[in-house]
């Protein structure tokens, strides 16, 4: 870890300004992955911007749907009553993450860009595209067992986003709000926020640099409000998705007349799945529907060698939490 | 008094109970001084930088940048290290040292052996300047194609017989297998796998080095073994072992990876020394992956024949294992096997490779844990196979004799433990098929599997100074690991003088006290209970003397073995109202205080000791195979289509001889069941194996268990002590948790889904594979 400055803000302008003075600097929230990746020298930061203070807090109803500001901890929106009512796999996302201490500490907008988990990207002496840009990929025939099975490139297949919440934000459509270094904001759709490797696997987002995260919007949703969030992994808590579901069915009549399909753990970046959701609307809500709908989300997965049971696991979880879904 | 050396539990004593831990207050209060904890003046701190690559050699290491870091006081590198007396890198000089586990001491040379190897120690005023300065050293390399494990393809496999170190890893065999095995009705062939599993206490290692003259020094060290770490240390440093202190108060863990010593207590004692102040050195989380050892990677292949009645007629054990460049070290996974079940015809072998790793080590149960994988999966095995009942089969094979010599057991409970788990459990209410119970969407499987770990000998010492106003100190150099050495102690000298707990005060962890055994091979509760209590037999032995020369003591004139202590009194045998209090005693006296010594046997020694002297000419004294033994059942239920498994009831029932405290022991068997638990379902740290390097060194990427994989857990010990193996009767429980428990999960798998996982951890992609019959 290198010696850095510390420097508390209180307002948007002045962190932003900061930003600007010192490009090579950055934000930190909650520092639960932040301190962590500087500690093993993954990433080196002059000075860290401390944006606690910062008033982008709030969960609260607008006309564009439930507002969540970024600086708002995991642990309360996951347990706060609006969330719990309309927007279940949220809930369920947030709390199925991590562990209390850290939800506690996490913010939102921290949790949106934290980065890969791989196995080689977490340690410096590996080369590793995402971190080295050009030094190689040692994942693609060495240790893949937990990594991606979409969106992957021949120079990372690695999850972009490992974690869960934006698994949910995106099957719901949620909308970010940026705000940069001039105080201008910008909407962007969670559906275009994150980019896929190909040959640039250390371009993650469309974050421009110094550009904060504000607030997260998830528009009010009948598939919202019947929704569900399933984790599987390795151990029953503290421990990222092997595969991972968020899905929503707005079922009338034994018909689903919508339905929202993502998928966590299996892609380079969170999955939403247009074929499954297709299969699912107007069909009746069976396990025969349900197990279409999984093979359609599937249906372009590249495995490598130690991951191909993903293949099977990730179907296995969309058509459980559909089922869940639709019986509840 | 005479000499008395069986202890015999006192009415209304508190051997035994579940009393709280006495340093648990201290525990939650952050007034228990770990090893990093010492706040000396003019401390310093050194971090690690480590190697990038697992072969090769160093072809420059330029410090200058971390040298002009404000504060920085030293780089050491294989340039300049302070030399040492003697270093492990020879065979003589490990058996020298002794309590060096690895024969290689890193910054000796400039070849690199193994990944993340210390390459450079940076010494600085504070622990932040250090950590950047270890950044800046710039090293290169020439690097070689490393060998990964003994799957590598470039792994050279190799018979060691007999070169093993510590365990000699010779072929064993007894009987006739390989034509009984021929001939056995039945036949079972089982390979299985494990990964490399890390300790992982929650305590990193961490040294403090304070050279308090030129010649003489003190090492705060997470150790398990202090008086060990203190000789290796003085034999390394060339200094007389007085003039080498070592001190460990509280140990947050170690599961045998503190046991040895380990370089970076070495490199942090040599920057003490070079820098002329206290240096102090704490592991991180990562580099605790690659500096204390590991339970190696291995399969091991089980082969067994049985009649058509269950009866075992063979038992044949291959294991292949990685070892180090230096070092052929490999857990002696066979050995249970030749105990644990009656079966005339046996035998044992080992494999190995040289890979680039450091030298794996003891872990809980080195040897049986693992082995007993094999021997408790293969019998479950042998079990289907023949249609009978998991606990029927091992009932057919019970052991009324140690089937590796034949001698009786100094104390076998198990049949009880059997009777007793199965009874908690509901064990009859076991459907004999796998894949039928079902709760919901979930399977519903029950396993079991039987524990055992050895009795090893083993020797400590022990004073006691009891005071005219009725308090008592107790020392001895051992160690407690968090598992309640303090308690225990406490509690059996508090029974043997005659006081409360709290009046009673066991110090421990410093060299400079009585000599007791590392804490490991589970004989610190044995050992030392024992050792105390003989120096308490002391105690009473000096105060009877003095009494019954004493004209103004009631006693006075009695023969010493009339006198018998009752409390904290000397009584007359023969009329009870002549009694007198020692206090009341030591004060007519004239002293304030009176000392005694204690050295305590534990096992074979013991019982050598104990033929020998109660031995009349012309007899002869058995001798008796010692071992504590258990049984572990386990619920697991299953999802079929995420592969998830969950622990969901466990039962464990052990005998162990004496239990000193019921809460502390049940602890250690949940604690040993816990990580049987993580090794059968979620533990192992996995490697490139083109990078010879680990790929999840942290506790993120490496899952230990948490609470919510953890149901209630049940655990009874059957009661009694065993004469045999030591004064207390008490036979160790530390290790034997372990054992059986990583089968019992194992099996319950089996049951539950009707197939056979036989790779550790079974994670959800082995239940869902078709890896697994
Ligand atoms: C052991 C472990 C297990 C975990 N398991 C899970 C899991 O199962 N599921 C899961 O979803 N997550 C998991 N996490 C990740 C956890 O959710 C994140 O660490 C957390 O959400 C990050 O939030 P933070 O506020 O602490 O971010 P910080 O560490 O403070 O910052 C992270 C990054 O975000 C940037 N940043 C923070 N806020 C903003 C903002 N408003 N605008 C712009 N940039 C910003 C920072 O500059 C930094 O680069 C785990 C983390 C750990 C350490
Ligand atoms: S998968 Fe991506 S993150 Fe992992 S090593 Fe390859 S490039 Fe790096």
């Amino acid at each position: 870890m290198n010696n850095f400055t510390y420097t508390p803000t209180n307002s948007a302008k002045e962190a932003t300004r900061l930003r600007r003075e010192t490009p090579a600097a950055t934000y930190v929230a909650g520092a639960t992955t932040l301190l962590d990746m500087m500690k093993v020298n993954l990433v080196e930061y002059p000075q860290l911007i401390d944006i606690n203070a910062l008033p982008l807090t709030g969960i609260e109803q607008t006309a564009n749907g439930l507002r969540i500001g970024a600086l708002e901890r995991m642990s309360d929106v996951g347990e706060h009553r609006l969330v719990v009512a309309q927007y279940p796999a949220v809930s369920e996302s947030l709390l199925l993450a991590a562990s209390a201490q850290l939800r506690n500490m996490a913010s939102i907008g921290g949790n949106l860009l934290q980065r890969t988990r791989c196995g080689y990207f977490r340690d410096a002496a590996f080369p590793c595209n995402k971190r080295v840009p050009g030094s190689g990929c040692p994942a693609q025939h060495g240790d893949n067992h937990g990594l991606a099975i979409l969106g992957t490139s021949e120079a990372c297949i690695a999850q972009t986003y490992p974690g869960d919440l934006s698994v949910a934000l995106l099957a719901f459509d949620a909308v970010l709000t940026l705000e940069n270094a001039k105080g201008k904001q910008r909407r962007v759709p969670i559906t275009s926020f994150y980019v896929l490797p190909g040959q640039t696997p250390h371009q993650e987002n469309i974050l421009e640099p110094g550009e904060l995260i504000v607030a997260v919007t998830i528009p009010a949703a009948e598939h919202a409000r019947r929704s569900t969030y399933l984790k599987v992994r390795e151990r029953t808590s503290y421990a990222y998705a092997l595969a991972s579901a968020a899905v929503g069915l707005d079922v009338q009549a034994g018909t689903i007349r919508s339905a929202r399909v993502a998928l966590g753990g299996v892609g380079t970046i969170p999955w939403r799945s247009p074929e499954a959701e297709k299969i699912l609307t107007g069909a009746p809500a069976t396990d025969e529907t349900f197990r279409a709908a999984a093979a359609a989300a599937l249906r372009g997965a590249q495995p490598r060698e130690h991951n191909g049971y993903k293949v099977q696991l990730a179907q296995n979880t969309l058509v459980r939490a559909l089922q869940n879904v639709a019986t509840t | 008094m005479t000499d008395s050396p069986a202890f015999e539990p006192s009415k209304g004593g508190v051997v035994g109970q579940p009393v709280n831990r006495v340093d648990g207050h201290a525990k939650v209060t952050g007034q228990a001084q770990y090893a990093a904890e010492y706040l000396l003046p003019n401390l310093t701190y050194a971090a690690l930088k480590t190697s990038s690559i697992a072969k090769g050699r160093l072809k420059s290491i330029d410090t200058a940048a971390a040298l002009r870091e404000p504060g920085v006081l030293a780089v050491f590198t294989h340039e300049n290290l302070p030399k040492m007396a003697q270093t492990p890198n020879t065979l003589a000089g490990k058996y020298a040292i002794y309590g060096m586990h690895m024969a290689f001491m890193p910054l000796t040379g400039n070849e690199i052996f193994y990944s993340a190897q210390p390459v450079a120690v940076v010494v600085a005023d504070t622990f932040e300047r250090a950590t950047q300065a270890a950044a800046l050293v710039q090293v290169t390399y020439e690097e070689a194609r490393p060998v990964a494990s003994y799957q590598s393809a470039n792994a050279e496999v190799f018979d060691p017989n007999g070169q093993g170190y510590v365990f000699d890893l010779k072929k064993v065999v007894r009987g006739n297998p390989q034509a009984s095995l021929a001939a056995s009705a039945v036949q079972v062939k089982a390979t299985y796998v494990h990964p490399i599993n890390h300790h992982n206490p929650m305590e990193p290692g961490a040294t403090i080095a304070h050279w308090e003259a030129p010649d003489r020094v003190t090492v705060y060290d997470s150790t398990q073994a202090v008086a060990m770490a203190q000789s290796s240390l003085a034999t390394i440093l060339g200094l007389p072992q007085e003039q080498v202190r070592v001190v460990t108060k509280f140990i947050g863990g170690g599961f045998g990876c503190k046991f040895n010593l380990w370089p970076h207590t070495v490199l942090a004692t040599l920057a003490a020394k070079a820098v002329g102040r206290p240096v102090k050195l704490v592991l991180t989380r990562q580099q605790m992956f690659t500096s204390l050892g590991h339970r190696e990677d291995q399969e091991q292949t089980i082969t067994l024949g049985a009649r058509q009645d269950g009866k075992l007629t063979t038992l044949i054990h291959e294991k292949t294992s990685t070892t180090s460049p230096w070092d052929i070290f490999a857990e002696p996974n066979g050995a249970i096997l030749n105990w644990l079940y009656a079966c005339p015809n046996y035998q044992s072998s080992h494999r190995v490779a040289r890979a680039n790793v450091m030298t794996s080590t003891y872990m809980r149960a080195p040897g049986e844990s693992p082995g007993s994988v094999a021997m408790e999966c293969g019998l479950d095995e042998l079990a289907a196979k023949l249609g009978l009942d998991p606990l029927e089969i091992r009932l057919r094979n019970y052991a009324n004799l140690d089937p590796g010599t034949g001698q009786p057991w100094s104390s076998k409970g198990l049949k009880e433990c059997y009777a007793r788990g199965a009874e908690l459990f509901g064990w009859s209410k076991r459907s004999l098929e796998p894949g039928v119970t079902r709760d919901g969407r979930l399977l519903v499987g029950w396993g079991m599997a039987t524990a055992s770990y050895p009795v090893r000998p083993a020797q400590g010492r022990a004073r006691v100074r009891l005071y005219a106003d009725g308090h008592a100190l107790v020392q001895t150099s051992a160690t407690d690991l968090g598992t309640g050495t303090y308690t225990v102690i406490t509690q059996v000298a508090a029974d043997a003088l005659g006081l409360p707990m709290a009046n009673v005060r066991f110090e421990l962890g410093d060299s400079n006290l009585p000599t007791a055994p590392a804490s490991g091979s589970s004989v610190a509760a044995a050992t030392v209970s024992s050792s105390v209590y003989l120096a308490i037999q002391d105690v009473w032995q000096r105060l009877t003397a003095l009494a019954v020369r004493d004209s103004q003591s009631p006693l006075f004139k009695a023969l010493p073995a009339d006198v018998v202590r009752e409390q904290d009194q000397l009584v007359l045998k023969k009329n009870p109202s002549k009694r007198e209090k020692f206090s009341a005693l030591l004060q007519r006296q004239g002293l304030a205080d009176i000392e005694g010594v204690g050295n305590s046997k534990s096992g074979e020694g013991y019982e050598a000791d104990q033929i020998a002297f109660d031995n009349k000419p012309g007899t002869k004294q058995t001798k008796r195979s010692m071992y504590s033994f258990g049984v572990h059942f386990c619920e697991v239920k299953v999802d079929p289509d995420l592969g998830t498994v969950h622990v969901t009831r466990w039962v464990s029932v052990m005998d162990g001889g004496r239990i000193l405290n019921s809460k502390t022991a049940r602890s250690q068997i949940i604690g040993g069941s816990i990580m049987g638990i993580g090794a059968a379902l979620m533990e192992g740290t996995n490697r490139d194996e083109q990078y010879a390097r680990y790929t999840n060194a942290d506790l993120a990427g490496y899952h230990v268990p948490i609470n919510a994989d953890i149901p209630d857990m049940q655990v009874e010990f059957i009661d009694g002590h065993d004469p045999y193996v030591n004064a207390m009767g008490v036979k160790g429980i530390g290790e034997v948790a372990m054992v059986g428990t990583v089968a019992a999960v194992a099996n319950a798998v089996y049951h539950a889904t009707g197939k056979r996982v036989r790779s550790f951890p079974i994670v959800p992609s082995k239940v869902l594979g078709s890896d697994a019959v």
